[in-house]
């Protein structure tokens, strides 16, 4: 019996935050410190897990099984090449959001800590999730310490923000949970009844009409968290009202939750649906690559500006995914992680320069290069991160989406590739209005360097940028097999896919859908037309 | 020597990085002591590479290093991998030779800056992402010094960050020539995957072998040129070049003249199985070129600032170049190129120490008779000027006559026309510059002129070897008419690039005789103009107005391209975010909050509490469900 280690790493953060309940409500420090080395505990133990992780195989590994709620409602969690690296980033980011709130969050410090490890438990529940019923319960968990992140810590229209950002989602979430629902009853019964294990889904011919209504529901879902144009405009809002850990952490995991979503269920799940929307969706996402660097260049609060950024380098990702290629699916996820890193590191740029002018808008800065030179350097990689400059972490990841992009349409490619030009406008412009020319307001000219705890915040942050720029094999190499079996996933119908799977879980023989699911299922398909 | 060819680039790197990090705790006697030590490292083991490359038996294969495969992902693999062939020994000891120069030159002109440390670190970093682009053996990994020495020009150009137009023309710099890298991405990503591997030998062995689909074979080097063209300043992408000025002189020299802006010349060269595969490239390069080259020199005649004449002037030689690859002679293209680092160089570097002579005045209204108040400049300055104007002899001669007479030789007349119309401006302008500065009367404002020095020997040594090197370094490339073997560089440059077919001797010598009549012909013209009649200028811009503004107003491009491009994307792009997505999308949204809001008031509403409302309710109910049933029934 080995040590269940996902479990370990996903519920640790919640034990740290069950732990800050007892504590007394003025230990600000402790609870800080116990925040801070639950989520570091949780990074080790992801750390663990990566190194033990084997690149050779595309099946789900560390997987643990338990009943739960029975009737297929099982507790399964696991990981494959898909998932590894989303769980190590949120792992990752999380202590350094929290170490990056020491001075901007003061009030209520106890159960800021709390809804942060909650939080990280809720984003790497739902990456870890094997079965559709867990994957929703953590899908809608990690609404509720966000909603109150953005609602307590947040800036003046906070209420706004967050009201529209959870109901946004959950409009998106809700039509899931109906999809969830047909899924459910359709759900080829295992020995132990209908399973909803990503495994046996994978396997349900579903006819194409309930096939497309699906798609539709988990896409529209998955499509506002990531966001995709025209789903978007409760990011911004977000971003600009939620504090600076919040936002770090909404811009690097929350918004991979939407393009996970449909890596592993919107595409495999509903493949010949997928297929029949792909050419519309990509469209959407060229066009939010577009429309997102348009929309950065002319804002006026830097919050905003990175937050647009945000889509249109979401966009860039999503084309990616759905050129369904191997190198576009490597890319996609590849720059999955850049966008974390490097939007990560903006918005704590942001958060370091507004803790200190209390503005965030970019007219009340200039010349603030020549007064915090340390800042300004940590500010510049992050922005040529994000702008896709070899060496650094992005350019790999731009250079596979956009080769996986030409594979697929050449059209589409060539329209993704103009976000090389709008990314370094609208960074270099601010850049420019931020950092250079005269240093004028009083504002400005009081300013500090970065002291040495914004440094520890950042420089990991940066180091990973070079490190994944230059050495991308770390990350590439343990997904190999699990893109590979992904691809076939996509590609394979259902019907056919009982030697794909057969390799995912031996155990399970290939069920035969009984009688009542069919007859249900008919009913349903003659619904959805 | 393998995997030892990446100590050439990474020493730079280091002691970039040494100096990044740690520079200020450093002297800054140590600082340029480190810098060009690392570059002359360098330089030393380029040359210990030439050695080997010299000693190695014919039709060896070139050195070659692989450190490790940088990125591998299904059917894209990229290895770090180095190569060592002729043409990039050329290129990296003209990077790290003229680089050492400048680096040396610095230590003396940047001597008062308070940054020193950052200066010669960025430097440093230069030196290396410039040593990747010409030693890679792939496309993808050149392309990542390409971008690297773009982050550096960006750097570099806005040095003085604090300057606003600095930080204007830094930013300008990257934006334009990422919009040819965007082409250039496009081109080289669907290049590999049509290849099946990004190696420059893959690429020019498809394409020389007919291997590409004939869409490809025209559309690939025409994506890569763009952004040669936004790399090497090429119409229409130059705009960037001349306000790059705004950056400290030696960075002028060596970035914006002798290296980084003929890193597409050295593209073009490097991919010369392509090039000469397409119809349709080839022509298109030399006439980018030749219009290029005429149109930046037609600017130069009459700017006032004597950088911006010099940028002017490295837009037009580039232009050669390209006329040079265009036609087919890629050795010829490369040769101007090197001698283009020695003289252009110079020219910058002579320029600086008049601008540092006079206190930074730029302004060659301001100058004048100053032959005699720098002596050691003059020389140097009046050498570098012989050179540029095809004076025969000297360098620049022997690499413009080899373009002009390859493009007369290939048949494209108009080319070479235009190359000759540009080497006649050529030697007008520089000369301008002569008479301007160095001739006739002072001019200088009384107070510069009470501290008119000659500069330090740490940099007028460098102005010394260059002087030398634009003097002398055109016999490594002389013409066939001197003998079969005289065109050493073309016969080291061979296995690379084929050499180009020499002209019968009577038609080389006709050709030497017209464009030494043209660089002459410019030449006087200048001393007419500004020697010996020096109101010939103003009474020409009298007479023709319209043309003069429209010179001195740069075509109006700049305003072109502001009115075209930016300002209605900016201005477009506020009106969409006001009036789509705050107001359509976003008013959508919350529309239909209000909307719900509404609806739920309303039918709050009909919780009035009282009685007699729920009885009228109920029974209106009853009514109404009866009569439903009683009609269905029916």
């Amino acid at each position: 019996m080995s040590v269940p280690i996902l479990t370990c790493l996903t519920f640790l953060p919640l034990a740290g935050g069950l732990l800050l309940i007892f504590l007394p409500r003025d230990r600000v420090r402790e609870a800080r410190a116990t925040a801070l080395v639950f989520s570091l505990a949780a990074l080790a133990l992801a750390l663990v897990v990566y190194a033990r992780f084997d690149g050779a195989t595309g099946a789900a590994q560390f997987v643990e099984r338990a009943p739960w709620l029975g009737r297929g409602l099982n507790y399964h969690i696991g990981v494959d090449g898909l998932s590894l690296f989303l769980v190590l980033l949120t792992a990752f980011l999380t202590p350094v959001a929290l170490l990056s709130s020491w001075r901007a969050v003061t009030d209520r410090v106890r159960e800021f800590s709390f809804f942060m490890l909650l939080l990280e438990t809720g984003v790497v529940g739902v990456f870890v999730s094997l079965n559709l019923f867990l994957f929703y319960v953590f899908w809608e968990a990690m609404l509720i310490p966000m909603y109150f992140l953005i609602g307590i810590w947040g800036g003046r229209r906070r209420v706004y923000a967050t009201t529209k950002f959870v109901l946004f989602t959950m409009f998106g979430s809700l039509l899931m949970l109906v999809g969830i629902f047909v899924l459910y009853a359709r759900a080829n019964p295992t020995a132990a009844g209908p399973s909803l294990a990503f495994q046996d889904l994978y396997r349900l011919t579903l006819p194409p009409g309930v096939q497309t209504w699906l798609f539709l529901a988990f896409a529209l879902a998955f499509a506002i968290k990531v966001p995709l144009f025209p789903l978007h405009t409760w990011l911004p809002d977000a971003h600009v009202e939620a504090p600076t850990a919040g936002s770090v952490l909404l811009a690097a995991v929350l918004l991979k939750m939407g393009a996970y979503g449909f890596l592993r269920l919107g595409l495999p799940l509903f493949p010949d649906a997928a297929r029949t929307f792909l050419p519309a969706l990509s469209v959407l996402a060229v066009i939010g690559i577009i429309y997102g660097g348009l929309m950065a260049l002319v804002q006026k609060d830097m919050k905003s500006l990175v937050a647009y950024s945000s889509v249109s380098h979401m966009g860039l990702i999503m084309l990616a995914l759905f050129a369904l290629n191997f190198e576009s699916t490597e890319g996609a996820l590849f720059q999955m992680v850049n966008h974390g890193l490097s939007t990560g590191a903006l918005f704590l740029c942001v958060g370091v320069l507004y803790e200190r002018g209390h503005t965030r808008l970019i007219a009340d800065y200039g010349g603030v290069g020549r007064r915090m030179p340390v800042f300004s350097a940590v500010f510049l990689i992050a922005m040529l991160s994000s702008m896709g400059l070899p060496g650094l972490n992005g350019f790999v990841g731009e250079v596979l989406c956009l080769f996986g992009v030409l594979a697929a349409n050449k059209v589409l490619a060539a329209l993704a590739v103009t976000t090389t030009v709008l990314s370094a406008a609208y960074l270099l412009w601010l850049f420019r209005r931020v950092m250079h020319g005269p240093a004028l307001s009083e504002r400005v000219l009081g300013l500090k360097d970065m002291d040495a705890r914004e440094r520890l915040v950042l420089v990991p942050v940066v180091a990973l940028m070079f490190w994944l720029g230059l050495f991308p094999g770390t990350v590439l190499r343990k997904m190999d097999a699990s893109v590979a079996r992904y691809l076939e996933l996509v590609r394979t119908k259902p019907a056919a896919r009982t030697v794909a799977s057969a390799a995912v879980r031996p155990v399970t023989p290939p069920p035969q859908s009984s009688g009542a699911a069919t007859i249900v299922g008919s009913a349903m398909a003659e619904e959805g037309r | 020597m393998a995997r030892e060819l990446w100590l050439i680039p990474l020493l730079p790197a280091l002691s970039s990085a040494v100096l990044l990090l740690l520079g200020s705790r450093l002297s800054r006697r140590w600082i340029s002591l480190q810098a060009c030590l690392a570059v002359l490292a360098s330089l030393a083991l380029s040359a210990a590479a030439l050695v080997r490359l010299l000693g190695a038996a014919n039709g060896a294969p070139p050195l070659s290093g692989t450190l490790f495969t940088w990125v591998a992902s299904g059917s894209l693999s990229v290895p770090a991998s180095l190569t060592f062939d002729p043409l990039t020994a050329v290129m990296s000891l003209v990077v790290t030779g003229v680089g050492l120069l400048i680096h040396v030159y610095s230590a003396g002109y940047m001597a008062g800056d308070r940054d020193y440390s950052r200066y010669f670190g960025l430097l440093n970093l230069f030196t290396f992402f410039m040593l990747v682009l010409v030693m890679a053996s792939s496309i993808v990994l050149m392309f990542v010094g390409w971008e690297g020495v773009g982050l550096c020009s960006y750097l570099l150009i806005g040095f003085w960050f604090e300057k606003p137009a600095a930080a204007r023309a830094g930013m300008k710099a990257f934006i334009v020539t990422r919009v040819g890298d965007a082409a250039f991405v496009l081109g080289m990503l669907t290049l590999v995957a049509a290849v099946g591997g990004p190696e420059f030998a893959r690429i020019n062995a498809a394409a020389a072998a007919g291997g590409l689909a004939p869409w490809l074979a025209t559309l690939a080097p025409v994506l890569l040129f763009a952004g040669a063209a936004g790399k090497s300043a090429q119409v229409p992408l130059y705009v960037w070049l001349p306000d790059a000025m705004e950056g400290p002189t030696p960075v002028s020299a060596l970035i914006h003249a002798a290296t980084m802006v003929t890193a597409g010349v050295y593209m073009v060269a490097r991919l010369n199985g392509l090039y000469s595969a397409s119809a349709v490239a080839g022509p298109l390069v030399a006439s980018v070129g030749a219009v290029t080259a005429v149109f930046a020199a037609s600017l130069a005649l009459v700017q006032t600032d004597i950088k911006k004449v010099l940028a002017y002037s490295t837009i037009s030689q580039l232009g050669y170049m390209f006329i040079g690859c265009g036609v087919g002679a890629y050795g010829a293209g490369i040769f101007h190129l090197v001698t283009h680092a020695f003289f252009k160089g110079l020219l910058f570097l002579a320029a600086g120490s008049v601008i540092h002579a006079l206190s930074g005045e730029q302004d060659i209204r301001k100058m004048g008779g100053l032959r005699r108040r720098l002596p050691r400049t003059f020389p140097a300055f009046f050498v570098a000027a012989l050179a540029i104007s095809g004076i025969p002899f000297l360098s620049g001669f022997f690499s413009k006559d080899a373009i002009l007479t390859s493009a007369y030789e290939g048949g494209h007349l108009a080319v070479w026309l235009l190359g000759l119309l540009a080497a006649v401006m050529t030697a007008f302008y520089i000369f301008r510059l002569v008479f301007l500065i160095f001739f006739g009367e002072e001019r200088t404002d009384a107070e510069v002129r009470r501290h008119i020095h000659e500069s330090p020997p740490v940099m007028t040594v460098p102005l010394a070897v260059l002087a030398v090197l634009s003097a002398l370094g055109g016999l490594i490339g002389l013409p066939a008419v001197f003998g079969e073997r005289a065109d050493l560089l073309g016969r080291f440059l061979a296995p690379v690039l084929k050499a180009a077919e020499a002209p019968p001797a009577a038609v080389e010598w006709n050709l030497i005789l017209v464009s030494t009549t043209a660089a002459a012909g410019g030449l006087f013209l200048a001393f007419l103009f500004y020697l010996r009649y020096p109101g010939t200028p103003a009474r020409l811009a009298a007479r023709w107005p319209f043309l003069y503004r429209t010179l001195i107003g740069k075509y109006y491009v700049d305003e072109f391209y502001d009115a075209v491009f930016v300002r209605p994307l900016v201005r477009g792009s506020e009106l969409v975010y006001a009036s789509f997505d705050l107001a359509v999308i976003d008013g959508a949204l919350n529309g239909s909050a209000a909307a719900a809001q509404a609806a739920g008031r309303g039918a709050s509403r009909l919780q009035t509490g009282r009685i007699k409302d729920y009885a009228l309710a109920f029974l209106l109910g009853a009514v109404l469900f009866l009569g439903f049933i009683l009609a269905w029934k029916a």
